[in-house]
């Protein structure tokens, strides 16, 4: 027969300094894990949900981003006769030959220079983004020297309202409109007209990428095979997707510190749980003992006590969760080694990550309670009822 | 005042006619006579207890204290390990956590102080404006030569390219510059005079940092590919030369001229300028001096310390100090709680042994020292093990391949240990003041009554 789980919780209940300030070490170190784990869930979608996977990608063969790309204006009307590429409503082919290149801008709280990317583009680079939603203002007029912010951008850096203007490279540029992308990498770019980009940046003649919009990802995935294997072209296609999957590997770094230091923390926290179960074992000996006489099995009692740490673990996992809830959506930045510039994205909470979280702690529990219910099980009933 | 004179009487009274005589003895309280440890171990336990409680410490080094066995020191020590396992487990709790905190302070250190030698305080980066990835002409090297100040510069440009594969643990820097001057600048690298001339008279030459070498096991008249992706060609060269530097640099330098004759639109380019001033009070107008002459030029240009200009890369990674700073304040906290807990179980089971010590004579500082001694003792034991961890992993992490560029030099410093360990002496302190407090104020009789 097993222990109701309601003499755990009294147990627990009746040791309260004991419990709170156990649950709190394990709190914390969830906090940590969770804070760590939501920061890359964050990064994750920045970078995932960027790319559309009837986009394809097409750079000079061997560059690995669009900074360093750069092929000959003359190959984009060829590039936009090939099959497969959606038409718009007016019948043209839905291709945007594109430059990215970096600025520096201050940021707004005063805290350093920070790269930004400035993406040019043409009017149909607009079209194969649909996930990109203008929020305040217009879009840019092309020929003008008009820019539009991501949300990002606006959020982060002076003089990224509509209406002021950003001075960089030959002079300034006015902020018409400001947009969203729903968390992608896009949200940490400024755009504008390619031709005026390039002139600013003395690049005219040439294009460091372009966008062609498939109809449907099987004609995606053979557009970009055709792009590759056209031996005129020397260019590469790529899906969007794909590139951007390549990016987020600039978590890597964040994710090896993050997955080391959580487990650390979960060693420490784990050996503290044992301290206090191995106290509450030596603490009701007697109670065992009695338990033991009046029928109930070493199993049992290993359960029991079992469940008490896990009972522990997870009030400590949900203290943690909920310490780390005020910090969700907070946005910080990382800069991608390859584009040289800042991608912001946001601390995000999800489900699977508090389960993560609690599973975490589970684990943290059981390292810690199964040895000391071993021990608990294992009593001698006549020596525990003598002491 | 008060109290310390009470505390005298009592002891008088417990010791007779002996406590008048010679008081110092008596403070050592004297409980076994016949203790066979008594010379184990002295010298420890006299620094120890010297550091904790700096009267009895001076007392402890006289002879009576030598004779006398159950001194403070071996009482604290005794009471700290009674419980075995409970120790045990507090002290490897401990020395994670504390392991965690060295390792952070490490990457700190590593960050934000280490990366820097004397001569890097000389040196200066100018670079474009408007970005990194734009370049400038190459005649600014000769009008920043004019410059007062300036003692050697030469043109510095990133070639991006692949070796092997763009696996991470492949990755290296590849600079392309000046033979004749660069290495008058990097005044801290070290190549014999041979190598350098070698360098110097093969165009497709390069020179690789000696921690490269060894990790990839080239040696001198090696051939090296380097695949462009910004620039249109691949470089062919032969190491020439391999240099030893103050800190792993984990790049190379070939000669500049190789790229400018391959790729039209390099010609007469460069991405970045390396300056040296002739003393590091220099660094600051010359970098102002630079970036006013290109002011309105239309490549004006951004010219730093090299310190301020890798601390820019560091920063791009996002806020490393904020993640760090968190990090270490969780860790201590979460130190703190396990400490306290261990405590407060140890001081509560020990009630009636407390009002025993109380009836003995032993006044409220005295339990209060004791029982804080005991935890410092426990949370120390628990800070030098999480360095001595620390240590080992280091040096372990820091020579496996694949570790980025900052990561490289990593060092365990004394300074960092010994704040290590100084955070643990804190910690104890802290976690044992409330349950200390509360077992000095005991009131004797209802201890002795508690059954636990």
């Amino acid at each position: 027969m097993a222990i109701p789980i309601s003499y755990n919780i009294r147990n627990l209940k009746l040791r309260k300094g004991l419990t709170i300030m156990t649950a709190l070490g394990i709190a914390l170190t969830v906090t940590t894990a969770v804070f760590l784990m939501a920061l890359l869930t964050g990064l994750q979608k920045a970078f995932m949900t960027s790319g559309d996977p009837i986009n394809v990608l097409v750079m000079r063969k061997g560059s690995t981003a669009e900074l360093s790309g750069g092929f000959d204006a003359d190959l984009f009307p060829t590039l936009k006769t090939l099959p497969g590429i959606a038409k718009d409503t007016q019948g043209d082919p839905i291709a945007s030959g594109e430059w990215v290149v970096v600025v520096v801008l201050p940021r707004k709280d005063g805290t350093g220079e920070v790269n930004v990317s400035v993406r040019g583009l043409m009017s149909a680079g607009l079209t194969l983004r649909p996930n990109a939603k203008l929020v305040e203002g217009r879009w840019f007029t092309p020929g003008q020297r008009e820019v539009v912010v991501g949300n990002a951008i606006h959020n982060r850096f002076s003089g990224a309202n509509v209406g002021d203007t950003l001075d960089f490279a030959k002079g300034q540029w006015k902020v018409v409109g400001v947009f969203d992308s729903g968390g992608t990498a896009y949200d940490s770019e400024i755009w504008g007209d390619v031709n005026q980009i390039a002139a600013d940046f003395d690049r005219q003649g040439a294009y460091a990428s372009a966008y062609l919009r498939a109809t449907d990802p099987v004609a995606a995935d053979a557009l970009k095979h055709r792009v590759s294997d056209d031996q005129r072209l020397k260019l590469e296609g790529t899906l969007e997707t794909e590139y951007y999957e390549k990016q987020t590997s600039s978590g890597g770094a964040i994710k090896f510190i993050g997955t080391f230091v959580a487990i650390i923390m979960a060693i420490g926290s784990s050996f503290a749980a044992m301290n206090t179960m191995y106290a509450a074992v030596a603490y009701r000996s007697r109670e065992i003992a009695t338990l033991r006489i009046i029928g109930f099995s070493r199993p049992s009692i290993l359960t029991s006590f079992v469940i008490e740490a896990l009972l522990l673990s997870l009030l400590g996992a949900f203290v943690g969760i909920v310490l780390i809830l005020p910090f969700n959506g907070m946005s910080t930045g990382i800069g991608n080694s390859l584009t040289f510039s800042e991608t912001v994205f946001s601390l995000h909470m999800t489900w699977e990550v508090a389960l993560a979280a609690v599973g975490f702690a589970l684990i943290m529990g059981l390292l810690g309670g199964f040895a000391p219910a071993w021990h608990a099980a294992r009593q001698d009933i006549l020596t525990s009822l003598r002491a | 005042m008060k109290v310390e004179r009470n505390n005298r009487h009592i002891e008088a009274v417990w010791s007779g006619s002996l406590a008048k005589a010679r008081p110092q003895r008596i403070r050592e309280k004297r409980i076994n006579p016949s203790c066979p440890y008594r010379d184990r171990c002295f010298i420890l336990r006299t620094s120890i207890i010297g550091a904790v409680f700096p009267s009895q410490g001076i007392l402890l080094s006289n002879w009576w204290a030598y004779r006398s066995c159950m001194t403070l020191t071996r009482f604290v020590t005794k009471s700290a390990f009674r419980n075995k396992r409970r120790s045990l487990l507090t002290v490897l709790s401990l020395t994670f956590s504390l392991l965690l905190l060295t390792l952070m302070m490490t990457i700190w250190r590593a960050f934000y102080i280490d990366t820097f030698s004397a001569e890097s305080a000389q040196r200066l980066v100018t670079r474009h404006r408007v970005s990194l990835t734009e370049s400038m002409p190459l005649f600014y090297r000769e009008k920043i030569r004019a410059i007062p100040g300036v003692v050697a510069v030469a043109p510095n440009n990133w070639f991006g390219g692949i070796y092997k594969d763009s696996k991470p643990e492949n990755m290296f820097a590849q600079f392309g510059t000046d033979p004749d001057e660069i290495l008058k600048i990097f005044t801290d690298f070290k190549m014999p005079a041979d190598q350098l001339l070698a360098w110097q008279r093969d165009r497709a030459g390069v020179i690789v940092d000696d921690q490269l070498a060894k990790r990839f096991g080239w040696k001198l008249g090696d051939r090296m590919v380097l695949q462009g992706t910004i620039y249109p060609m691949d470089l062919e060269l032969t190491i020439r030369g391999i240099y030893t530097a103050p800190e792993p640099t984990e790049s190379v330098y070939y000669n500049q001229k190789y790229v400018e004759e391959a790729v039209s639109f390099a010609k007469g380019k460069a991405g970045m300028f390396a300056i040296l001033a002739d003393s590091p009070n220099r660094v600051s107008t010359i970098a102002s001096a630079v970036d006013a002459m290109f002011r309105n030029s239309p490549e004006p240009t951004k010219t730093e310390s090299e310190k301020a200009f890798q601390l820019g890369f560091i920063n791009s990674i996002g806020n490393v100090k904020a993640f760090i700073l968190s990090i270490c304040f969780a860790v201590v906290f979460a130190t703190l709680l396990v400490s306290a807990t261990t405590m407060a179980m140890s001081i509560r089971e020990r009630t009636r042994e407390v009002a025993v010590l109380k009836t003995l004579g032993f006044t409220r500082q005295s339990i209060l020292r004791l029982y804080i001694g005991e935890a410092v003792l426990v949370a120390l034991t628990g800070g030098a093990l999480g360095c001595l961890l620390a240590l080992g992993l280091v040096s372990a992490l820091s020579h496996a391949p694949g570790m980025s560029l900052f990561l490289s030099g990593m060092k365990v410093t004394p300074p960092t240990l010994l704040l290590a360990i100084i955070v643990a002496g804190i910690v104890g302190v802290l976690s044992a003041i409330l349950p200390a407090y509360h077992a000095a104020k005991l009131d004797i009789v209802e201890g002795l009554r508690y059954i636990g």
